[in-house]
């Protein structure tokens, strides 16, 4: 079967932040590597702290202050957006990849209108103007199923509900016309009702426009509705990844199983299972694999080598010592 | 909308109250206002004669009382020294200290705000630290002492600018200067860290994630927020300049509200404090609410609700 050239191939992508003048180094994101073709989605999942977002600003480039790509490439429509300058970048942003925050109260600037806000990227990237840039800002409002959008499109976001204003930050993302949305965490501070619209919204975007996504998330029930393939970060690094039926049905990574083991069940009388101890300083990791502390099937060689990816099943790739194992017995 | 500035002017008015009470008692507390007025040869009887025709004679709350019940219908009183009404002595004095005021507040906006922008986006750049270090001495050194190294250098050493009085736009640059330093310092700060947490916001990273221009995320998104509290601190800061200007006013012979307060003290001329005090803190309410209603224009959230 021959493929064509992935949307975004990110390959061994190392991020960093440098705080007190270089003497702290936090390895945020270490040798992350995934492909996301056309149309697909994309699930990151993980614990705070485990590199989603630093991974997800790492491809638009836009690090917060300290931080830096310091190796690794991505590759996105067959160009390295590592080696483009600050200026390259922006016409990427907002016109090619577009990404919604999560807090959907704060990431609308509360002196500008609606419509100000929805046209900016059609404004500065199409170079629309007058009535062509009313009638797309409307179109876009309608997308997102924003009720009599030419009235709307004059209020400010707080005349809004946050279900509304985050449906404006969806069509602002689609206003250039993007190619891949990155949606980081974009249901975490909406009520469940208003997610679980939210959530059909976006599919039914994605249908129509055929635009990638990359789902930032730490619910896996979202992860199960939304996503083709899910990847499971752990302390900078994606430690499992694989479609999302083969992940659910079959994880490989003890941090996956654990992860899944914790998902609360409706009627279960048992005490909830919760991984033991904490997330690994990433200033100070452990040497070997980072998750053998809480590890429940550690061995010896976990605490001194690090694994490496291992391919399993179909598509399925692993990052553990017991699937190289059990794949170099089979 | 209307409620709220109905509230707005009521606690203008207890503010003022307080104002006049406190005034009114510590110009008592300076001194006896007749051994100024009076030779120091006159008779006890004369003394209790001019005493009695001030309406000094009378108790305290007495004073106060008549003194209110004229302020409410405009009478500041006379002033002992000048012998006019506060009124006409304070109106006289205002256009040179507005002209005065309004040059030092414009000169601490173009100082302060450009400086305290490219701070707050160069932070912690060689930028910054030259700002930090500007405002820093801005803040430390006295007005007084500018005022008098303005002089010596351009008017004892260079020339160019006349040393005091009032007169063309030559006599305003200098106690301009002076004045506004400080204040630039203040919108220096207070512009950099409202402009810092801005910065900082969801919307300005989700502005960033638009790919617009820098210029746009600084000028426009970033600076619109950033403005609020500085328009603020520049109402109050002009209001402060206009009436309490002294020092600067009376090392550089500006014929303002400054000097007339400084005269006013010396001379325990209390009318004149008292009507000079009241007006500025009239002004400083008056202020408050006109930025309060500014407010209103720039921010939809206060201009929408009710």
């Amino acid at each position: 079967m021959t493929r064509v050239a992935p949307l975004l191939e990110v390959s061994g992508l190392q991020t960093q932040f440098f705080g007190f003048g270089g003497t702290r180094v936090v390895k945020a994101v270490e040798s992350v590597s995934f492909s996301l073709d056309e149309g697909e989605t994309l699930g990151l999942v993980g614990e705070s702290g485990s590199g989603k977002t630093t991974t997800c600003l790492s491809i638009v480039g836009l690090l917060p202050r300290g931080g830096r790509i310091v190796g690794g490439s991505v590759v996105f429509e067959g160009e390295d957006l590592t080696r483009k300058s600050q200026r390259e970048l922006r016409r990427v942003r907002g016109r090619r990849i577009a990404v919604i925050l999560q807090d959907p109260m704060a990431s609308l600037n509360p002196l500008f209108t609606i419509f100000r806000q929805v046209a900016e990227p059609a404004f500065f990237h199409q170079q629309m103007r007058g009535r062509t840039l009313r009638a797309r800002v409307q179109q876009l409002l309608q997308a997102v199923r924003i009720p009599s959008p030419e009235w709307r499109m004059r209020d400010y976001p707080h005349q809004m509900s946050g279900g509304m204003r985050q449906r404006i930050v969806g069509a602002i993302a689609l206003a250039g016309g993007p190619r891949l949305v990155i949606a980081d965490e974009p249901t975490t501070n909406l009520d469940v009702t208003i997610q679980a619209q939210y959530l059909d919204l976006l599919k039914d975007i994605q249908r129509q426009t055929g635009v990638a996504l990359i789902f930032v998330t730490h619910n896996l029930g979202i992860v199960a509705k939304m996503c083709d393939r899910v990847a499971v970060m752990y302390a900078g690094r994606i430690v499992e990844q694989a479609p999302v039926r083969e992940l659910f049905d079959t994880p490989r990574h003890p941090y996956t199983r654990a992860l899944l083991g914790s998902v609360p069940k409706l009627g279960s009388k048992e005490p909830l299972y919760s991984i033991a101890g904490q997330p690994p300083n990433l200033a100070s990791l452990p040497a070997g694999c980072p998750f053998h502390p809480r590890c429940p099937e550690v061995l010896a060689r976990c605490a001194t080598d690090e694994p490496k990816d291992v391919h399993a099943g179909d598509d399925s790739v692993a990052r553990c010592w017991l699937v190289s194992d059990g794949v170099a017995r089979s | 909308m209307s409620r709220f500035i109905l509230r707005r002017v009521l606690y203008s008015l207890v503010t003022l109250f307080i104002l006049s009470a406190t005034i009114f008692v510590i110009v008592r507390l300076t001194g006896d206002p007749l051994a100024l007025m009076a030779e120091a040869s006159a008779r006890p009887e004369d003394l209790d004669r001019i005493r009695h025709q001030w309406g000094l004679d009378r108790s305290w709350p007495v004073q106060y009382a008549t003194f209110m019940q004229n302020a409410f219908k405009g009478e500041l009183g006379k002033s002992f020294n000048y012998r006019l009404p506060v009124s006409e002595l304070y109106f006289q004095r205002l256009p040179n200290s507005l002209t005065l005021g309004i040059a030092a507040t414009l000169i601490s906006l173009l100082i302060g705000v450009p400086a305290g922008i490219i701070s707050a986006v160069k932070v912690n750049t060689w930028w910054d630290y030259v700002a930090k270090g500007v405002a820093l001495l801005g803040l430390s050194i006295p007005g007084f002492w500018l005022g008098l190294v303005l002089i010596l250098v351009f008017s004892v050493w260079l020339r160019w600018l006349p040393t005091s009085g009032a007169g063309d736009w030559r006599h305003v640059v200098m106690p301009a200067l002076a004045l506004g330093w400080y204040f630039a310092a203040s919108m220096l700060r207070l512009t950099r860290s409202s402009m810092l947490e801005v910065l900082g916001s969801e919307y300005i990273k989700l502005a960033r994630l638009k790919g617009l221009p820098d210029v746009v995320v600084i000028a426009m998104h970033a600076f619109k927020n950033a403005l609020i509290p500085v328009f603020t601190l520049a109402g109050v800061n002009l209001v402060v300049m206009v009436n309490a200007a002294v020092i600067i006013e009376v090392i550089f012979a500006w014929p303002g509200i400054g000097r007339l307060l400084y005269e006013g003290i010396f001379q325990r001329d209390f009318p004149l404090v008292q009507g000079v005090v009241i007006m500025a803190g009239f002004m400083i309410v008056a202020i408050n609410l006109v930025v309060d209603i500014l407010y209103a224009f720039i921010d939809p959230r206060i201009r929408l609700t009710r």
